[in-house]
């Protein structure tokens, strides 16, 4: 039993960085209709972020992590933002596959320049928050779990509000609605969508910036494989929903964990997409998504 | 096709004797280059050439980088004192940037545009692997220096090796295991996506075994993996004496320090897939892995006179003390040198016929003598981690 509480933790801990990755990649298909490929290196360029940003602290603090998060957020954001303005805008009355084409060039374009500016050996990443283990009778917690969980919670949360408190949350929701019928409300369409893209990609930095804490070790290739999973989490959940998003991130996070600690470990990735392919046989639209009729 | 050959045919049944005096115009010009660039895979007066191929940037650096450095040094060393055979050695290095797929088309190019006697390489068995089979085709002889996994000699009598292989290193640590750390019941975590790793396991889990030890959990993990927690709970919940983790070391790392998160105290340990100065990089990496051993080639604190002279050019040279695989990149240079001098000529397949030969080669790591699979039999070195430092440990004879 105690195993299986640990696996849990194990788990959830996982799941909670695959859920702010899935996040970016759900909010930027709710405003554009499309997956942005490059979402995952945005996660990478995060991560090494608060490689550089971190070394300016030499103690783990409280402080001092806090701030290297919201410094990686900050540049990715803008990172985010600038991919968007000259990579997808002037495509955005092309054809759906134009811009799926520009966004696997954009990730590959920012891969490459990560291995000539940062290289392609693998990198210590500093320890910029404070790490304990706590044992709770036979379980043994590590502090860096409880922190991506709480971390993660609190930007869930304030996603959520910003999304459904705010004008520009509200604002979002009308584009991702109907966008013709929102730009004759008056609303500015290229801002809500540039938004949108420094949201996403502020949450992946903050993605990008934990998985290094968990996982010191990081490379330009580090997006890749998290990134992917994080895109079936998306699905999973029902692409275009936050809170399915989410819900899918956490339940891969779990599973991928319950799988690779019993005998079936080389089964993990296949057992990932089985479940996918089930749940989408099942409910096409993943597990909170809505059918829509499509138009013809 | 059909519809567009009859008009392609025709151009060139129309232009035939262009083409032949194109083709005749080529060849004579390649033909006269050659004795004036002095190349060629034959007996010209220029430098010989020798190509390498190796894990420069990428996962593996720290193996490739050791590696080229020791060949670099040997080269270098052998063109100071006068070369082979009167001609000096010209290194043409390759990067494979630690990816699969690259070695292949690296080695082509060597053997194909370059046109070298020889190849060196790799560190990672799986890539040796894959430049094997080309060498072998060509029939150029190719030297690992660090490749333990056997098949890497099996792909053909042109390729040898002069480290170990994996059934001694395998048999060593099983030894070490129940001799020095008293183990018992022992957990083995393994890179399924490394043939080196697969293989080492293996060859540690019969000999455990076979000793009366008992594998108390087999966990299995892929190379792209970061969070080794699930398969380490696993290994928590038997209580093993020791884990055993065949891996390289920018994943030990990572594992180690999950594994004391987890509050697994027991040692862990492996082969010299360990040795890199990456292994202890980062904060607490040292403290996590302090009392974990690993096996490996060589050590700089071993005592032998000619160990100590390489560690002295070495340290003059790259202002670091050499590690394994510099040793190991050293000895392929070295050995190479001698069979071309052994063989009074730099042809590929003398070349070949006297590394079969060789017998009580005296490299910097160690006497090695190449046996009927082309594997050089020679000692291991045991080292451990103390103080967030490598510490020779001890050396076993086969």
């Amino acid at each position: 039993m105690s195993e299986f509480i640990q696996q849990l933790i194990n788990g959830l801990s996982v799941g909670a960085m695959y859920a702010l990755i899935a996040i970016g990649y759900t909010l930027v298909y709710g405003v554009l209709r499309f997956i942005n490929f490059a979402h995952s290196d945005v996660f990478m360029v995060g991560s090494f972020t608060g490689l550089y940003a971190g070394r300016a602290f030499t103690q783990a603090s409280w402080a001092g992590g806090v701030t290297v998060m919201l410094v990686s957020m900050l540049a990715c954001a803008v990172l985010g933002i600038v991919i968007e303005r000259v990579a997808y805008k002037p495509l955005r009355s092309r054809s759906k596959l134009t811009v799926l084409i520009t966004a696997i060039g954009v990730s590959m374009l920012l891969q490459n320049v990560a291995q000539l500016v940062f290289g392609t050996n693998q990198q210590a990443f500093p320890d910029t928050l404070p790490a304990t283990t706590f044992q709770l009778g036979k379980l043994v917690v590590s502090s860096k779990d409880l922190v991506v969980l709480g971390f993660t919670l609190c930007l869930l949360g304030g996603l959520e509000y910003i999304v459904l408190k705010t004008r520009i949350g509200t604002a979002m929701r009308a584009v991702s609605f109907n966008p013709q019928a929102a730009a004759l409300m008056g609303i500015p369409i290229d801002r809500i969508i540039s938004f949108t893209f420094g949201l996403g990609s502020a949450l992946a930095a903050a993605g990008g910036f934990l998985w290094a804490y968990k996982f010191p070790r990081i490379d330009p290739f580090m997006g890749v494989a998290p990134g992917l999973t994080a895109f079936v989490a998306a699905v999973l959940g029902g692409i275009g929903n936050i809170t399915g998003a989410a819900l899918g991130g956490l339940m891969l996070g779990v599973i991928e964990t319950m799988v690779k600690g019993s005998r079936w470990s080389t089964w993990t990735e296949a057992i990932a997409f089985v479940l996918l392919i089930l749940v989408l046989l099942f409910k096409p639209a993943g597990l909170l998504g809505r059918v829509q009729a499509e138009k013809v | 096709m059909s519809q567009s050959a009859p008009p392609a045919a025709s151009i060139f049944r129309r232009h035939f004797r262009h083409f032949l005096l194109l083709t005749a115009v080529t060849v004579l010009g390649l033909v006269g280059c050659k004795p004036s660039d002095g190349s060629g895979a034959g007996s010209g007066t220029g430098a010989i050439k020798v190509g390498e191929f190796a894990s420069l940037t990428g996962n593996e650096a720290a193996f490739g980088r050791s590696s080229h450095q020791g060949t670099v040094l040997a080269v270098e060393e052998i063109n100071a004192a006068g070369g082979v055979l009167g001609r000096q050695l010209e290194l043409i290095t390759e990067d494979n940037q630690s990816k699969q797929d690259e070695s292949a088309t690296a080695v082509k190019k060597l053997i194909s545009r370059d046109k070298v006697v020889a190849v060196l390489g790799e560190v990672a068995s799986g890539r040796s692997l894959e430049a094997a089979p080309i060498c072998q085709q060509y029939k150029i002889p190719q030297i690992s220096p660090s490749s333990t996994n056997p098949k890497v000699t099996q792909m053909g009598d042109y390729i040898f090796r002069v480290c170990f292989i994996d059934p001694f290193q395998g048999t060593v640590m099983a030894k070490f295991a129940q001799s020095t750390l008293k183990a018992k019941k022992v957990a083995v975590l393994t890179d399924v996506g490394a043939p080196y790793s697969v293989g080492l396991a293996t060859f540690f889990k019969e000999r455990f075994v076979g000793d009366g030890g008992e594998i108390v959990a087999e966990q299995k993990f892929t190379n792209t993996d970061k969070d080794f927690k699930a398969q380490l709970t696993a290994i928590k919940s038997v209580a093993p004496d020791a884990v055993f983790v065949p891996a390289y070391y920018s994943q030990v790392t990572l594992i180690v320090l999950q594994a004391r998160e987890l509050g697994i105290t027991v040692p862990f340990f492996g082969g010299d897939g360990w040795e890199a100065p990456e292994l202890l990089q980062g904060s607490g990496s040292g403290e996590a892995l302090e009392g974990c051993y690993f096996s490996t080639h060589f050590s700089p604190d071993q005592d032998s006179p000619r160990a100590k002279e390489f560690v002295k050019s070495y340290e003059a040279k790259y202002g670091a003390k050499p590690d394994a695989m510099a040793a190991l990149g050293y000895d392929s240079a070295l050995l190479l040198a001698d069979a071309i001098r052994r063989a009074g000529v730099a042809e590929p397949t003398q070349i070949r016929d006297m590394l079969a030969q060789t017998k009580d080669f005296d490299g910097v790591s160690g006497m090695m003598t190449l046996d009927a699979d082309r594997n050089a039999r020679k000692s291991a070195v045991i080292i451990g981690i103390r103080d967030g430092k490598f510490v020779y440990k001890e050396t076993v004879n086969p």
